[in-house]
């Protein structure tokens, strides 16, 4: 029966309500069981799981580092532990660099600004894994338009093999990494550079200074921080990418491609060696704790400067 | 129908059909043409790849399973999915205890969830027995023991499809018989721009039919018979690993290093590659749409395509063609329907019609198939007739159960090629999948 107007709430909750201490619990109360549910839960599992000898429909038990030290000596995850740090580190420089490009011309005022903002972003919006469909195609051994392109224009007498090459392969869904991941940062910096009052750059022309220092010395320091932040998300998901591998090269060809995840995804829910998948997996952690830890104290410390 | 709620009438009809059943098997369950055990509360989800033959697909879509589900009285649910993607689905179900009652499995996977599938040896026997026997492919990837670990389908015969005209044009009436013509005939052939398709990627079916009995007819095997001794790393391995560089390069499509079970038959029709292993879906297709495909002189393509076996080596000629089978999930809570609806699938009067529609793409992992009339119609098909009958199961010389089974699902075979294809020295890459057979048999 609903309570009727001007009826009081029950003495408990209304003690529980008045006081700050516990409303703040209660009002914390659902972010605690949705981490804990979401985040917790499975790493906890992750983790027990990396240390036993669970297979697929098969309990298993402890068995210490053993599933670590059996990646270690796998050829195939240090070429996917290689290829992940590469991939993060060429695509990261390539994203920030085009990123601050497209942020500064986006910066000025030139018609149709708006539609070309709203242009720029939809690689970043097409979800992951239609886009990645479209550059497969794209890159198709048989059927590329781009080789196709390149080949009407005279530029390629035979066919550039985009996803068999192991080199090209990587360097493909490095492409395709960037293509998706500058928008992201272009839109955030602009967020940023828009915050820049235009009055500090009037001040240093008048000052003497050229574009260049007017960026170098005013925009950058200012940007920085939030450079700092977007460089940490983007970081973190690209170190930790799946989609995009899985759908363009499959961590083929010949395992030249693999990413922690994709290799991880591999042992683990295809083969079903969840144990020895979970190892994979896990092994980003202390990665990616350290570049979080890294780059949080050093926001920190520009903010307090 | 709700159990709870059986009237007096209600239950005579229910246990006089399943009486009928339990009586009569299948058969009964077909003459009858009425409602067996089940009420309408009972649900059976079955998970299948998407067919090469779609024509097959909606077979079963719109008249095998609403025929199923009378014939039943259960609801049946019909998922059809990408091949490739169905062993992360048996992974995440069996975890998870729940999903599709029956799962399609391809090749020996079942014996990875041997602990979680249910006992189908009534099933599969029962099979047998009625359709003139199962093939030892068929038996050797579903059985572990006297356990049968899932009910075979079908068998998906491999064979060459060729360009006929093409080979004709560098001399050759009939197809090459050994890796040293195919080699020559290729190398000829990718000169003018017509090589030979062939995947070495990570992809279910062309990878390994090709790659494993390449290995075999060159005297290369996994392990020896008890099946724990890792023997891969031999003379023959070697020699197969340093010809197949040779070929590769001489003869193929370089691009087939990222091919999945698609591109080849999207290669081929458009006239890109001038031969290829495969199921028959490269021909049915040009049957299907013959004003669609054609050759560069305006022929339709169905009329210069052939099949041949794959060429013999110095051991011998080999094939392995891709056996499917249906498992019965142990968290299924409707065991008993899920066994029923594969006996009623796998009878013979509902799977002549799917085997008809497929068109010799895939033949039964029966016997009986074999003899069906359906062989005497295009005699382009005829090779695949008996190909079930001459497969080889993976894992050779030992059984294909659950390690070879492991081999095969992370391609080690077959990136031991690509490895060595793509630049790697053949004795590296023969050391490389040797280690890593150690690590798997161990």
């Amino acid at each position: 029966m609903l309570p009727r107007p001007g009826t009081a709430p029950p003495a408990l909750l209304n003690r529980l309500l008045e006081d700050e201490r516990s409303l703040a619990y209660l009002l914390l109360t659902p972010t605690i069981v949705l981490l804990a549910l979401f985040i917790a839960y499975p790493f906890v599992l992750g983790t027990w799981l990396a240390v036993s000898s669970t297979t697929v429909g098969v309990a298993g038990h402890f068995v210490g580092f053993k599933n670590f030290a059996k990646a270690w000596d796998d050829s195939i995850f240090r070429t996917a532990a290689f290829n992940t740090f590469l991939y993060t580190g060429v695509t990261t420089v390539f994203k920030l660099a085009l990123g601050i490009w497209l942020a500064v011309l986006l910066n000025r005022h030139f018609y149709g600004k708006r539609l070309i903002r709203a242009f720029v972003l939809l690689p970043f919006i097409i979800p992951t894994v239609l886009s990645t469909f479209a550059w497969k195609w794209m890159f198709d051994p048989t059927f590329s338009v781009i080789n196709w392109a390149l080949w009407k224009l005279d530029l390629i007498t035979m066919r550039i093999n985009w996803l068999g090459d192991p080199y090209l392969s990587l360097a493909s869904v490095m492409i395709v990494n960037v293509w998706r991941g500058v928008p992201f940062y272009a839109i955030s910096l602009l967020a940023g550079l828009q915050t820049i009052s235009p009055e500090l750059h009037e001040a240093a022309a008048i000052d003497g200074a050229n574009a260049w220092q007017r960026f170098w010395r005013v925009t950058w320091p200012l940007l920085l921080p939030v450079t700092m932040v977007v460089v940490l998300f983007s970081v973190i998901q690209t170190f930790a990418d799946f989609q995009l591998v899985y759908v363009l090269t499959g961590g083929g060809p010949a395992n030249a491609t693999h990413l922690f995840a994709t290799y991880a995804y591999q042992i683990g829910v295809g083969t079903g060696l969840l144990s020895e998948g979970a190892a994979i997996s896990l092994a980003m952690f202390p990665v990616l704790f350290l570049v979080v830890v890294l780059q949080l104290w050093y926001i920190r410390r520009v903010e307090t400067r | 129908m709700d159990a709870n709620r059986l009237n007096r009438r209600q239950f005579i009809k229910v246990s006089g059909a399943t009486a009928a059943v339990a009586a009569t098997g299948v058969e009964g369950m077909l003459a009858a043409r009425r409602a067996p055990a089940y009420g309408q509360g009972t649900a059976v989800g079955i998970l299948r790849w998407n067919d090469f033959v779609p024509a097959s697909d909606e077979l079963l879509k719109k008249t095998i399973v609403p025929e199923a589900e009378k014939a039943m009285g259960a609801k049946i649910t019909l998922e059809t999915v990408n091949a490739n993607d169905i062993q992360p689905r048996i992974t995440a179900a069996i975890q998870s205890k729940t999903g599709p009652d029956i799962i399609m499995t391809i090749n020996n996977w079942s014996h990875l969830y041997e602990e979680s599938v249910a006992d189908v040896s009534d099933v599969a026997e029962e099979l047998g027995k009625k359709q003139g026997g199962i093939y030892e492919q068929s038996r050797a990837v579903a059985q572990s023991g006297k356990k049968w670990l899932a009910v075979p389908w079908s068998v998906v015969g491999l064979q060459i499809a060729y360009r006929k005209s093409w080979f004709e044009e560098i001399g050759l009436s009939k197809f090459p018989e050994t890796w040293e013509q195919y080699r020559e005939a290729g190398k000829k052939l990718k000169a003018k721009g017509r090589p030979i398709g062939q995947t070495l990627g990570h992809t279910f079916g062309d990878a390994p039919v090709f790659s494993y009995p390449y290995l075999w007819s060159w005297g290369g095997k996994e392990v020896e018979k008890d099946g724990k001794k890792v023997v891969l790393n031999s003379k023959e391995t070697i020699e197969s690993v340093k010809f197949m560089v040779g070929f590769w390069k001489d003869a193929h499509d370089e691009g087939g290093l990222a091919w999945d079970d698609t591109n080849n038959n999207r290669a081929f029709l458009a006239g890109t590659i001038c031969a290829s292993l495969n199921g028959a879906s490269i021909y049915i297709e040009s049957l299907r749409k013959p004003d669609q495909y054609k050759t560069e002189k305006g022929a339709q393509m169905k009329t210069d395509i052939l099949h041949a076996s794959l060429p013999k080596g110095p051991a011998g000629q080999f094939a392995f063609h891709a056996p499917f089978s249906h498992m019965v999930m142990g968290y299924s809570k409707n065991q008993k329907a899920a066994k029923d609806l594969l006996r009623y699938l796998g009878s013979k009067e509902v799977f002549e019609k799917w085997f008809i529609s497929q068109k010799g793409f895939a033949v039964g992992s029966t016997r009986d198939w074999e003899k069906h009339p359906v062989w005497k119609e295009d005699p382009v098909m005829l090779p695949f007739k008996d190909a079930a009958r001459l497969g080889r199961a993976p894992g050779y010389a030992g059984p294909a159960g659950k390690k070879a089974a492991e081999v095969l699902t992370k391609y080690i075979i077959t990136d031991m090629y690509a490895k060595a294809v793509q630049g790697m020295a053949a004795e590296d890459a023969v050391k490389w999948a040797h280690g890593e057979l150690l690590k798997i048999y161990g």
